[in-house]
């Protein structure tokens, strides 16, 4: 079921997304083209023989090394990676979804990196997402209400990003 | 001018015709249970759009547990879900488990089930007590209060905390149990069993409790499944899941060998359901009424299943073995665990870059999605309506906000 054939069915129904895949990891994934990760997701959730009709998380990574000496031994590349957890109530089964984002758009820091929301085909991804842009700063094309969930709407930066510098001042309260 | 129009019907119809308004509800509102915030537009008495605003409670737990090693993390879990908090450790635990492809001893594995079902049982309850305040009714809740207080009685002695234990932690529990543990619990089981018919009394089968929850807040399967609710609140609409029997071999090899069926309505009737008062004839499958009803059944359940768990516990010869390092290094890699928690399914992720501080971890909080459906359910209902239907869905601020 989750065997290379899976995998055709995938790429022949939106080519070009599968960049990558890793079948024998502790929870097996694949790597979806950034740009695909909406239609990709459409087909899993309505028209693959497994159908993933839930959504369970969205995780961002920040893979970044402030300190440049420990950056120069690090064995990635810098950049913001995206986990999808889906599971199939139906069939009981998990798939992992990734996709690589670079860290800033154009690697201008301050621009968001941009991928599509999966909000159209999981409407639980709203908040998700928002909870994503709020903390680790991934701008999602699409999505309806795009805002800060946990911090305040005046909140600078994004914190579960690993340069992220805590704040001076807010509104009068001291940091640090 | 007031002769003119005072002949013409319609216009009392606009003289009380109201305007729309914005009613502030919290962030410090007895029936938000904790810091959460709606924001309501009502046209009278009717409300149109809910919008909840939250994160009061964030303490950026993630970002501390970049700093801190697996186990060190272990006390901030407890502040998530902090009505079951031993259901928490025990997510996080598994998950580094799962990671470090480790394997507890038999008799902790007996004991963990024993300690987390115990503290479903107390997390319903307030989940119950409290459902009963948002609806108007105190008393359910001094009943709840007074059985639970006797569960955290039990866990004070296991392990020195009421509230925030710690108590399982990766590799294993910190303590074994002390002398005479096993038979005060068999005691309060025994007492605590005849209790339950006194909470149908009061609450299932009460005719103004009826009122308030059946028919109200009906969310559909389909809903439910798409915005990704689970635990009480996706059962209590008619799906099957319950990932202590269909989630991850780590995690359903726990239960094994124990029996106990999923507490869902199959063809119009709930597990053992001629033990239990009736379906009221206005409840509809997924309303307030069921979900409230699956978290009664699973108060049975889940004492059976302590029942079950001090039986295979006391058989179990041998230590508890000592629980993992501080400082024990993680392999390189990932891994995502959800595990059933009282108020659903609770999923830790952890991303190791080999060492014993994680490179990123997440909790994927169950009341985070089953609150982002309230506005859903609460479209066109009532104002009276809103505390129900947000009280239904058991939510607790400390696992939302993290």
């Amino acid at each position: 079921m989750r065997g290379p054939s899976f995998l055709d069915q995938l790429s022949d129904a939106v080519p070009g997304a599968v960049v990558g895949q890793n079948l024998d990891a502790l929870d097996p994934w694949i790597e979806i083209a950034p740009e695909q990760i909406a239609a990709a997701s459409r087909w899993l959730s309505k028209s693959s023989p497994v159908r993933f009709d839930s959504l369970q998380c969205i995780t961002a990574i920040d893979w970044f090394e402030p300190d440049p000496k420990k950056a120069a031994k690090v064995s990635w590349q810098p950049r913001t990676e995206l986990v999808y957890h889906l599971w199939s109530t139906s069939q009981r089964v998990s798939l992992v979804l990734k996709c690589n984002v670079p860290r800033w758009k154009g690697d201008v820091p301050g621009d968001l990196p941009e991928i599509p929301s999966v909000t159209g085909v999981w409407r639980g991804a709203d908040w998700h997402e928002r909870e994503v842009y709020d903390l680790s700063g991934v701008w999602f094309t699409g999505h309806p209400d795009l805002r800060r969930i946990l911090c305040p709407e005046d909140w600078e930066g994004h914190p579960l990003r690993k340069d992220y510098e805590q704040p001076l001042e807010y509104h009068g309260i001291r940091g640090k | 001018m007031a002769s003119v129009i005072g002949d013409d019907p319609r216009i009392i119809e606009f003289d009380v015709r109201t305007d729309e308004m914005l009613v502030n509800m919290g962030p410090q509102h007895p029936s938000t249970h904790g810091v959460l915030r709606l924001v309501l537009r009502t046209d009278g008495e009717i409300v149109s759009e809910v919008e909840p605003h939250i994160g009061y409670l964030h303490r950026c737990a993630e970002k501390i547990g970049e700093n801190l090693t697996h186990r060190q993390w272990i006390p901030y879990t407890d502040r998530m879900d902090y009505l079951a908090a031993m259901n928490m450790n025990l997510g996080w635990a598994l998950t580094v488990e799962k990671l470090m492809k480790y394997e507890v001893s038999e008799k902790a594995r007996h004991l963990r089930v024993l300690i987390v079902e115990l503290n479903r049982i107390a997390s319903h309850l307030v989940g119950m007590g409290a459902y009963g305040l948002d609806l108007g009714t105190f008393s359910p809740f001094l009943y709840a209060f007074r059985e639970r207080e006797k569960i955290l009685d039990l866990f004070e002695e296991a392990c020195g905390a009421r509230l925030t234990y710690s108590y399982i932690t990766v590799g294993g529990l910190t303590a074994d149990l002390p002398p005479g543990w096993l038979e005060r619990c068999e005691a309060f089981l025994d007492q605590f069993e005849p209790i339950i018919r006194e909470y149908h009394a009061l609450l299932t089968t009460n005719a103004i409790f009826v009122k308030r929850t059946a028919g109200i807040g009906v969310l559909s399967r389909e809903m439910a499944i798409e915005y990704g609710c689970t635990g009480p609140v996706l059962r209590g609409s008619g799906v099957d899941q319950d990932f202590r029997r269909d989630g991850e071999a780590i995690y359903t090899a726990m239960y094994d060998g124990y029996a106990f069926e999923v507490a869902v309505m199959k063809d119009g009737h709930y597990p053992r359901d001629h033990e239990y008062p009736a379906v009221p004839t206005d409840a509809v499958l997924g309303d307030c009424w069921h979900r409230f009803f699956v978290r009664m059944l699973e108060v049975v359940q889940s004492m059976d299943l302590v029942r079950q768990a001090i039986d295979r516990y006391s058989a179990c010869k041998g230590s508890l073995g000592e629980p993992l390092k501080l400082t024990e290094k993680m392999p390189v890699g990932d891994a995502y665990l959800e595990t059933e928690c009282p108020k659903g399914q609770m999923g830790f992720y952890v991303v190791s870059d080999g060492s014993a501080t994680p490179w990123r971890v997440r909790a994927r909080s169950s009341s985070f999605s089953n609150l982002a459906v309230a506005p859903e359910l609460c479209r066109g209902c009532l104002i009276a309506d809103v505390p129900a239907i947000v009280g239904s869905l058991d939510i607790v601020m400390g696992e939302i906000d993290r």
